[in-house]
């Protein structure tokens, strides 16, 4: 009778298929995660020979003597970044809280989608519009230049991951607070801000992190420089522009510093990024509970 | 038979109130023809009330009937809805809290709110939780804040609880705990009204025992309004129990009277477990 085998022959091939399409994740995911592996692989087989003390506290060397460090790109990149979170973090934050916690403006309706369109803007054409506003006005490629390039690129990342982390806290405490007679305004600023705080700084780091990494918009207006930093209105180093000039020269003690340079680059991010999975994983434990 | 919704009809036009003409007690909320809804769709359809001070007011009804927006009406949290549109007079103390010189901000410190769902700021301690209120709305002063801590927690029966662990997070407590937590944040402020959202929807037996003894000690101090859809709740604690159905209040009376002895047909068919 066909009951007997009722369901065998749809089990096997249902089986089959599950197994054929489970192959198929695992290849997908493998090819994803392949270039990964292979860049890092081979950034730190090519870099990890330069590393040493000197690579960090030593200014670089002309091409053909030995030794020497990539010390005034490291201290160019950070001040670079830290002027450019000086800037967009107030403005990104400020810009996210708007969106999140005035929807019904129509003001925050376009600028929100205004900042959509700046996340996506080509990173080079932001090097330019800097270039034609602070460059060229102030004859120098500098410092605050490139800060100013790195903060357009920063702010709407900030932006919208402090929107996106103070929207999901949820209404009920929101009018928790409002029901104590506490203003709207302070409601915000005290009770859904330090409930979504762990997302706001999740946001800092990633755009930290863009930051570091953006070669394109330097080009026209940090520029780069041999030298430690002397002033916010002169040409400042960075590891992307070091990256970018040494790996493109022809000198193969140049290209093995770019290799060096960029292993620490890839360090630096592994670690933000390591720092935001630890945020990510601890972010709202105690509304959860209250959820 | 009639339907549900053609008792509503006649019993709303064969009696002009809900509530009885005699009253023995001082009117500490009361409502005329307050309507109110989302968008297009009116939830309570003219709502006249006199809540007695001093007093426990059960609200009560099947879902969706508007007892929870009526509450949320009384201190001007409906409106912060988007979309909510409200009619009508809220009198407090015989003031519109609905005239347009009136401060929501204002009204909200005078009428506390305990929600269905305990909610305690995630982020902050008991004690700062306890103290929200004041703290933020400027208070600094540590003894004034110390004494509003141990004054409110002993009004909502947590200190013994909590008197050892006051740093520890809000977050930390059992359900029941947390609930009593945002009644002594409710307290704090030193409200004269206290509206109470299904207070105990979300908690095990034991925790709703401790709360209602807990509302019951408080109404010396408070009015209290307490939405419930659970008829046992309203009969062991409420003094007197508004009934609403479909946006309307059927019948307001003494507790007791409403239960043994209801006027009205739909409230007896609801008691008596016919519908809802």
């Amino acid at each position: 009778m066909e009951n007997g085998d009722l369901g065998k022959g749809t089990y096997r091939r249902r089986h089959l298929f599950d197994r054929i399409m489970t192959g198929f994740i695992f290849l997908a995911v493998f090819v994803a995660v392949l270039p990964l592996v292979l860049i890092v692989a081979d950034v730190v087989i090519q870099g990890g020979a330069e590393l040493s003390l000197d690579f960090f506290t030593k200014l670089p060397t002309p091409v053909g003597i030995a030794g020497g460090g990539i010390a005034n790109a490291i201290q160019g990149s950070a001040i670079l970044v830290g002027l450019a979170s000086l800037i967009a973090v107030p403005i990104g934050v400020g810009a996210g809280i708007y969106f999140s916690e005035w929807p019904e403006s129509r003001l925050s309706a376009i600028s929100s989608f205004m900042n959509d369109v700046l996340a996506e803007f080509p990173s080079i054409t932001i090097g330019i519009f800097v270039y034609i506003i602070i460059v060229l006005p102030t004859r120098t490629f500098s410092a605050v230049a490139g800060a100013v390039a790195l903060s357009i690129i920063m702010i709407p990342i900030v932006a919208r991951t402090t929107e996106e982390s103070l929207k999901i806290v949820p209404v009920s405490l929101r009018e928790a607070s409002l029901a104590l007679g506490i203003p709207r305004w302070k409601t915000v600023l005290r009770i859904v801000i330090s409930t979504g705080r762990s997302g706001l700084v999740t946001g800092v780091l990633l755009a930290i992190a863009r930051a570091t990494g953006e070669t394109a918009p330097l080009l026209f207006t940090a520029f780069g420089s041999g030298y430690f930093f002397n002033s916010l209105w002169s040409p400042i180093a960075a590891l992307p522009l070091t990256i970018y000039t040494y790996g493109t020269s022809p000198y193969s003690d140049w290209i093995a510093k770019a290799w060096g340079a960029a292993l620490v680059l890839v360090g630096f991010m592994l670690i933000l990024n390591l720092g935001v999975k630890l945020l990510i994983g601890r972010r709202y434990a105690g509304v959860r509970a209250e959820i | 038979m009639e339907t549900q919704e053609e008792l509503v009809r006649s019993e709303m036009e064969s009696s002009e109130s809900a509530q009885p003409k005699q009253v023995g007690f001082t009117v500490k909320v009361e409502t005329r023809d307050l309507k109110a809804g989302f968008g297009g769709n009116m939830v309570l359809k003219g709502i006249d009330s006199r809540i007695p001070e001093n007093r426990i007011t059960a609200v009560m009804g099947p879902s969706g009937c508007g007892k929870t927006t009526f509450i949320r009406c009384l201190n001007r949290l409906h409106e912060l809805t988007p979309g909510a549109t409200v009619e009508g007079m809220a009198l407090l103390d015989g003031e519109d809290i609905y005239d347009k010189t009136v401060d929501p901000v204002a009204i909200r410190r005078r009428i506390g709110m305990v929600f269905q769902k305990p909610n305690p700021f995630p982020t902050m301690s008991i004690y700062n939780n306890a103290v929200a209120g004041l703290a933020l709305n400027g208070v600094k002063d540590k003894k004034v804040l110390n004494r509003a801590a141990e004054d409110s927690l002993r009004g909502a029966y947590l200190w013994d609880e909590v008197k050892d662990k006051l740093s520890a997070s809000g977050a930390s407590l059992s359900g029941g705990q947390q609930q009593r937590l945002c009644i002594a944040r409710a307290l704090a402020v030193q409200p004269e009204v206290l509206l109470m959202d299904e207070p105990c929807s979300a908690l095990d037996p034991t925790a709703t025992a401790k709360i209602e003894e807990l509302i019951t000690n408080l109404k010396k101090d408070y009015t209290i309004i307490i939405v419930t859809h659970n008829m046992q709740q309203a009969s062991r604690v409420a003094d007197y129990t508004a009934f609403f159905y479909l946006g309307k209040l059927i019948e307001f009376d003494e507790t007791a009277t409403l239960f043994e002895n209801p006027r009205e047909e739909l409230t007896e068919r609801y008691i008596t477990g016919k519908f809802g």
